[in-house]
């Protein structure tokens, strides 16, 4: 019961948030000097209504307060109005961000898969020939910047013809059999997996490392070796289960830079991804896509935050209890 | 400090490489005109894509020779259908040192002539191709660097002081400022980074200088980061505003502002050191990005990530791999900035055990 309480607290403090954020970047897209209708009005298969029928919904008329309350009231009843090319925003954010957090789900639980072993791997073989190679490496890893490594990827996938070249879906994806097609749609996301999963893995290996490191040194684990528990039961049963908890933590943060890190990546990938859409938008200054995608951008960062904190309590008593 | 923290670079094997290739880089960077053989501006349409130099030092009856280079003609081959790059053997251009060239001004100031390495006026040095405009990849890499390599410390230098202060005064004063303040930063933070730069950059004006649109992506790389340093700092603040020398100053009647910045705020330095250390290649990163997209940097400006825009092009990085030069100069920069703040780290904060 507790918890749940304490979860609905924290859904309700993130409202305020979305407001202070939806308020930011309102204004910081407004201080634009484009037009936002300018697109629409010089593309010919959008009619007179609809232009003035946008005119209205975002009240270009009136002063710049009174457009965002009705932006605010548009999107909550769910109208993200249309973009440049005439169609409708919600559906094109539809179909973009479940790609997104197809792709960064994966990137995720792979780093974790990986990550998090390497970390205790490395901590227990802390200054050993073993631990310095993977420092060397990971500190590669963070170095490559990741546009550049997804070109670079890009060559290799040319070069071979191993991997298809961008997108998610080969053109004769709709003709094939489910099978056919998640081997179609996995064969496209391991070069940007790949880039992601570089880009992210060393951090958390890293982290975890470091984590562990600083409760192997605790004095209950030099209790718990003191009473000649065997290595294994101290590191598994009583080190680990501390070290990981500040991990959670990170898993919010993970999530934002894997959304940031992605745009770059899906650009070069030509994924069609929610980084993609944003980039594409501010290109083509397309305001009211820029707008709803900072939203959802946003709104997907901000609930990745709410599931960290839900899994910490889940998984840490001491939580619970101050709570 | 500093003293000491140095000391303990040259200790470690891998800080002290990053050091002095760090060094080189900069060196190479400040005497940018004059090691260059061209100028940033040249151009030679002619020589539109042209492979690197080659360089002989052994002439056609295999006898040793002073290094020559040919220059490229660019041939049409008409049955594939390609444009082909052969050496024009009839004329040798010797590479001279020291010897006069283009006219430049070295560090905008003091009128020279003299470069490092080039040769003939009609001869073309490239030592690294040449991009899409006949320019010399070599010389552009060398004044791109200055700016992707300054872009994020001056960012920083912005970035800093608004974090202290902020954090600072939400954490000194507490109650209702703090909450508005850290629910501001919050929010700041809750837009995913890259996203809001590229929306910050797109907004700004078309038609400005070099130098204005310069100074604006500082300023907006350095609105990206403040946020979550602020909030660090907050914590730090926080955890020190109630011990007994900061109650001394409140004794003696300073100022709330003083207490901040003269008591409080010095307690973070070391943080702060290694904080910006550690951060100068995120943004270093951000830059390039910010311009491979074609939001930052613009021609005929250079930098590392506008000059790897070209390589979007399939063809160019199949065919011209030398643009892709740019590229591992950032990973090498960022790696060696990596490692010696790693190891400002292990010196400052003797108890963190990340590396």
């Amino acid at each position: 019961m507790q918890i749940f309480i304490y979860i609905l607290k924290r859904i309700l403090q993130s409202i305020p948030l979305l407001i202070i954020v939806s308020i930011l970047s309102f204004f910081i897209i407004r201080l634009s000097p484009v037009d936002p209708l300018a697109e629409l009005r010089l593309n010919p298969s959008v009619s007179q209504e609809t232009l003035q029928k946008e005119t209205e919904r975002l009240g270009l008329d009136k002063p710049i307060i009174v457009q965002y309350g009705k932006w605010a009231k548009s999107f909550i009843k769910g109208d993200l109005g249309i973009t440049s090319n005439g169609e409708q925003v919600s559906a094109k954010l539809k179909e973009r961000i479940p790609n997104t957090l197809l792709l960064t789900t994966i990137v995720i639980a792979l780093t974790w898969l990986v990550g998090i072993p390497l970390g205790v791997a490395a901590a227990l073989n802390w200054k050993t020939p073993f631990d310095r190679i993977l420092t060397v490496l990971t500190s590669i890893g963070m170095a490559i910047p990741s546009f550049f490594f997804a070109v670079l990827l890009l060559i290799f996938a040319v070069k071979t013809g191993w991997f298809p070249i961008g997108g998610l879906t080969s053109s004769d994806f709709l003709e094939m059999n489910f099978p056919q097609q998640v081997w179609d749609i996995s064969h496209h996301l391991i070069l940007p997996v790949t880039v992601l999963f570089t880009l992210s893995l060393a951090g958390l290996q890293r982290q975890m490392r470091a984590n562990l490191l600083d409760v192997l040194d605790s004095d209950y684990v030099k209790f718990a070796r003191a009473k000649g528990l065997s290595e294994f039961d101290v590191v598994y049963k009583h080190a680990l289960r501390n070290a990981i908890n500040p991990m959670i933590t990170l898993l919010g943060f993970e999530f934002a830079g894997l959304l940031s890190g992605a745009a770059l990546t899906e650009y070069v990938f030509q994924y069609p991804g929610l980084g993609r859409l944003i980039l594409e938008a501010v290109l083509k200054s397309d305001i009211n896509l820029v707008m709803a995608s900072l939203m959802m951008g946003a709104i997907m960062l901000i609930l990745g935050n709410l599931i960290a904190d839900i899994l910490l309590i889940i998984t840490d008593p001491r939580i619970r209890v101050k709570a | 400090m500093i003293r000491e923290i140095f000391k303990q670079l040259m200790k470690d094997k891998f800080a002290k490489i990053a050091l002095v290739i760090l060094g080189l880089i900069y060196l190479a960077l400040f005497l940018a005109d004059f090691i260059a053989p061209y100028t940033k501006d040249f151009s030679d349409r002619t020589m539109a894509y042209v492979p690197p130099s080659k360089i002989f030092i052994i002439n056609e009856h295999g006898k040793l020779s002073m290094p020559y280079t040919y220059n490229y003609v660019r041939n049409f081959d008409s049955e594939n259908l390609r444009i082909t790059y052969d050496l024009d053997r009839s004329k040798k251009h010797f590479i001279k040192f020291f010897a006069k060239g283009q006219p430049y001004k070295f560090l905008g100031i003091i009128p020279m002539q003299r470069h490092l390495i080039t040769t003939d006026p009609d001869g073309r040095l490239f030592l690294l191709g040449a991009d899409i405009n006949g320019r010399d990849v070599f010389s552009r890499l060398l004044f791109g660097g200055r700016i992707s390599m300054t872009i994020g410390f001056l960012a920083l230098f912005v970035l800093f002081p608004i974090g202290l202060l902020y954090g600072g005064i939400a954490g000194y004063f507490g109650g209702i400022v703090d909450t508005i303040m850290m629910r501001f930063a919050e929010a700041v933070m809750s837009i995913p980074s890259f996203y809001l730069l590229i929306i910050l950059a797109s907004i700004l004006p078309s038609g400005m200088t070099s130098v204005q649109r310069f100074m604006l992506i500082v300023i907006i790389l350095a609105l990206i980061g403040w946020a979550g340093f602020a909030r660090v700092v907050r914590g730090m603040v926080l955890s020190v505003k109630n011990q007994e020398y900061v109650q001394a100053a409140k004794s003696i009647g300073a100022s709330r502002l003083r207490i901040i910045v003269k008591h409080i705020l010095p307690q973070t330095a070391s943080f702060v050191i290694v904080a910006m250390t550690l951060s100068v290649p995120s943004y270093i990163l951000s830059e390039s990005g910010l311009s491979f997209l074609g939001l930052g940097i613009q021609q005929p400006d250079a930098s590392w990530g506008n000059m790897l825009k070209e390589a979007q092009e399939y063809t160019n990085i199949i065919y011209r791999p030398w643009l892709l030069t740019p590229g591992f100069l950032i990973f090498i920069a960022v790696l060696a900035f990596n490692l010696i703040g790693d190891t400002i780290r292990d010196v400052l904060d003797p108890k963190s055990k990340v590396r």
